[in-house]
């Protein structure tokens, strides 16, 4: 477990790799740092750029890619775009929430992966897509993806 | 340095490169055939070879020939010998093929797909032959696949900054506006709003003002903008600077989605040599002219590419659109002047400015000139990312590049200009690539997408995958929009699950209606466009599933899960759920 008092978050934003600091610059600092938003993120964030937790909040809430606990191990990312929905995405969507026994993205229950479902993961050519810890895979089908999803420990 | 010496240094490593002595490889890795295919393997395979052959060899990282169905590519330029290409190259095959050839001359024929050169090579087809290659001419990807991503030497030899220099030394303010309006550029980002007028409305106050570069490029089938970035990020910064020299502007941003590594790492990269060259930054040439550029990193939202919530984002905020007026030239980011382009106009700036404004309008179209970068994907033969001329018909993007529908089946659809931009049957086969025809056509070009969709999809099943995007993908802020999107996926969920009846479409059309007139931006606007366009084509397919029988079955067998919108005030809460 990384350390994630306020010292170490207060490290990452002075540290941050964005020109120009904003409450959304710190934010993706923070999760691409420790991976989610832990809550004391936010009052760091706040005091550090001078606003309100209620202003952080509501940043941090209104983007999609946020998350506010520890993410899973593994982050499997499925594109549901047209593109890829009329190459088969539904299919692979199926297959790997029966495996994960989900009902939707979110995070298997033995912490082992988190599943997303992405609107445009940006290589439309190669649909259908997914990311397997934000690495793309193209042309997907089902044997191919059990078999990689089989060999991540 | 002057550039007159940049200039000399970097022809000379060029003539060096293209010299032959030592061969010349060249790797193709985007975002598309770099990870997803495994072309970033491809190169360290071909490192670890002339690690342990000892071979002098060059070898470059380039971006994107467009032709995706052939990805991986490599080339090789090697002793006089003009270009050879291999296609779907793996790491298996690839170090064969080099040793074939650059140790005994062999040109193997597996994976062949031709030569480029003025030399022919008998048997060997040329690569300008192959399906998608023979339709372009490539402005804004003129240096795709041809130069290194990361060597602004090698795009400076092709003629790069030629068009900022000679607009900062030669040409004042209102020449390069003058030249930019002269040449009939439109926004190539969906609005086709002429860009050197748009220019023209920048504030002349003193003082910060900005240059927004919109690589947001949320639409699923739209991948032209990611392209330019990963392939020649140079262009990009040159027109972007000829930009802040005409409208006066100190700073720009490049907006792109955080996550797309590709785009963002090589832009960044990209910045920082122009920096050290001098080429950005205080005093450029020599002149009183100063610009900066930076990247800014957006979250998951689909409506950041919209500019008035784009400025937000960059402001760190939720991108939510402002209202207007004030419009961005007067107010734009953080208060100050802003003019926002699309990443496909802005590449186009320095070669109008470097060949002249009458070179660029001879090319397309009276209304629309120039070239459009057209994304192929679904279900086509050659899916991938051609230059075209603007005027072209449809009919021959589909079938003479594109390669039509494989197996044999029949086009059904056409999905154009991002999700809102809804759907089109195979009549639009005949409609011209160009801004205006489209429009009378009913249909929009967009940013480029085109998603071809053969008879296996129901036209419910394909209505209700772009209803369901753009219901994600609202911001929340107007309740037409919030609401609106919510209730009209419901009815099409409902229509798709067997149910409905005529009454729904009447409902659906009023919904609509008050989401265009009530809503503050394109997406509320536009959000009942994907279902008005499949109504206007396919209603058959709208009554056979509300009786149950889908025509093609695609409504049951593909059952889509969508995630939830859980912006804040958005539908869960409104539903009481």
């Amino acid at each position: 477990m990384k350390n994630i008092n306020n010292e170490h978050i207060l490290n990452i934003l002075e540290n941050q790799d964005h020109t120009t600091v904003t409450m959304l610059s710190s934010l993706l600092s923070v999760q691409d740092d420790i991976g989610y938003l832990p809550k004391n993120a936010i009052n760091v964030i706040a005091d550090f750029m001078n606003v309100t937790t209620n202003d952080v909040w509501g940043v941090a809430s209104y983007y999609l890619n946020f998350r506010f606990e520890p993410p899973g191990k593994h982050i499997v990312e499925i594109c549901w775009g047209p593109s890829c929905h009329v190459s088969g995405a539904s299919v692979l969507q199926s297959l790997v929430l029966e495996k994960f026994k989900l009902k939707n993205q979110g995070d298997t229950s033995d912490g082992k992966f988190t599943l997303k479902f992405n609107t445009c993961l940006g290589a439309c050519p190669q649909a259908p897509m997914v990311s397997i810890n934000h690495k793309l895979s193209g042309k997907m089908n089902s044997s191919k993806l059990l078999k990689i999803l089989d060999q991540l420990k | 340095m002057s550039f007159e010496s940049l200039k000399r240094d970097s022809d000379k490593r060029w003539l060096d490169l293209i010299s032959g002595t030592k061969p010349w490889i060249r790797v193709s890795s985007t975002m598309c055939c770099g990870t997803s295919l495994e072309s970033e393997a491809i190169v360290s395979e071909i490192v670890n070879y002339i690690e342990k052959n000892k071979i002098l060899i060059n070898i470059d990282t380039v971006g994107c020939h467009g032709i995706c169905y052939a990805g991986p590519i490599i080339d090789i330029l090697y002793k006089g010998q003009p270009r050879i290409f291999w296609g779907n190259v793996t790491q298996e095959n690839v170090v064969k093929i080099l040793d074939s050839y650059i140790k005994k001359g062999e040109i193997l024929t597996d994976n062949l797909l031709g030569s480029l050169g003025d030399k022919a090579i008998e048997g060997i087809k040329k690569i300008d032959d192959l399906p998608g290659m023979s339709f372009q001419n490539r402005i804004a990807l003129r240096n795709s696949g041809n130069i290194a991503f990361n060597d602004i030497f090698q795009y400076i030899a092709n003629g790069g900054f030629e068009g900022l220099h000679k607009a900062v030394t030669k040409m004042s303010s209102d020449e390069v506006i003058s030249e930019v309006k002269n040449s009939g550029l439109r926004g190539r980002g969906g609005a086709a709003f002429p860009t050197g007028l748009k220019w023209s409305f920048m504030s002349n106050s003193k003082g910060v003002k900005y240059i927004l570069c919109n690589c947001e490029e949320g639409d699923p089938g739209a991948f032209n903008d990611k392209g330019i970035l990963e392939s020649d990020p140079y262009t990009l910064i040159e027109g972007m600077a000829i930009a802040g020299y005409a409208t006066k502007s100190t700073n720009g941003y490049v907006f792109i989605r955080h996550g797309h590594d590709g785009p963002i790492d090589r832009t960044k990269e990209a910045i920082n040599q122009a920096y050290e060259n001098g080429l950005l930054g205080k005093n450029i040439f020599g002149s009183d002219f100063s610009f900066d550029i930076e990247v800014s990193l957006t979250g998951d939202s689909y409506v950041a590419g919209e500019e008035t919530a784009l400025m937000e984002s960059v402001e760190g905020k939720s991108a939510r659109p402002r209202s207007r007026p004030p419009f961005p030239a007067a107010y734009g980011v953080w208060g100050k002047p802003s003019t926002i382009n699309n990443v496909k106009s802005l590449s186009y700036i320095s070669e109008i400015i470097r060949n002249g404004s009458e070179w660029f309008k001879s090319i397309g179209t009276e209304s629309s000139s120039g070239t459009a970068i057209v994304c192929l994907s679904g279900d086509i033969l050659n899916p991938g990312m051609y230059e075209v001329e603007m005027g072209i018909s449809i009919k021959d993007v589909v079938e003479k590049i594109g390669g039509g529908i494989p197996d044999g089946r029949k086009l059904k659809m056409l999905q154009t200009g991002g999700p809102l931009g809804g759907v089109l049957g195979p009549d639009s086969l005949k409609i011209k690539i160009d801004f205006d025809e489209m429009a009378k056509a009913g249909a929009i070009l967009g940013s480029g997408g085109i998603i071809i969709i053969d008879d296996r999809t129901c036209a419910v099943d394909l209505t209700k995958s772009l209803v369901a995007f753009c219901q994600y993908e609202s911001c929340g802020k107007c309740f037409p929009c919030r609401l609106g999107m919510t209730h009209l996926l419901e009815i099409v969920e409902k229509i798709s699950k067997g149910k409905g009846n005529l009454n729904d479409l009447d409902l659906m059309n009023k919904i609509g209606k008050n989401m265009q007139a009530g809503s503050l931006c394109g997406h509320g606007q536009l959000g009942y466009n994907p279902i008005s366009s499949a109504l206007k084509h396919f209603q058959k397919d709208f009554e056979s599933c509300m009786s149950g029988n889908c025509p093609t079955g695609s409504c049951n067998e593909r059952q889509i899960v969508f995630p939830e919108n859980t912006r804040p005030s958005s539908w869960q809460t409104i539903k009481g759920n």
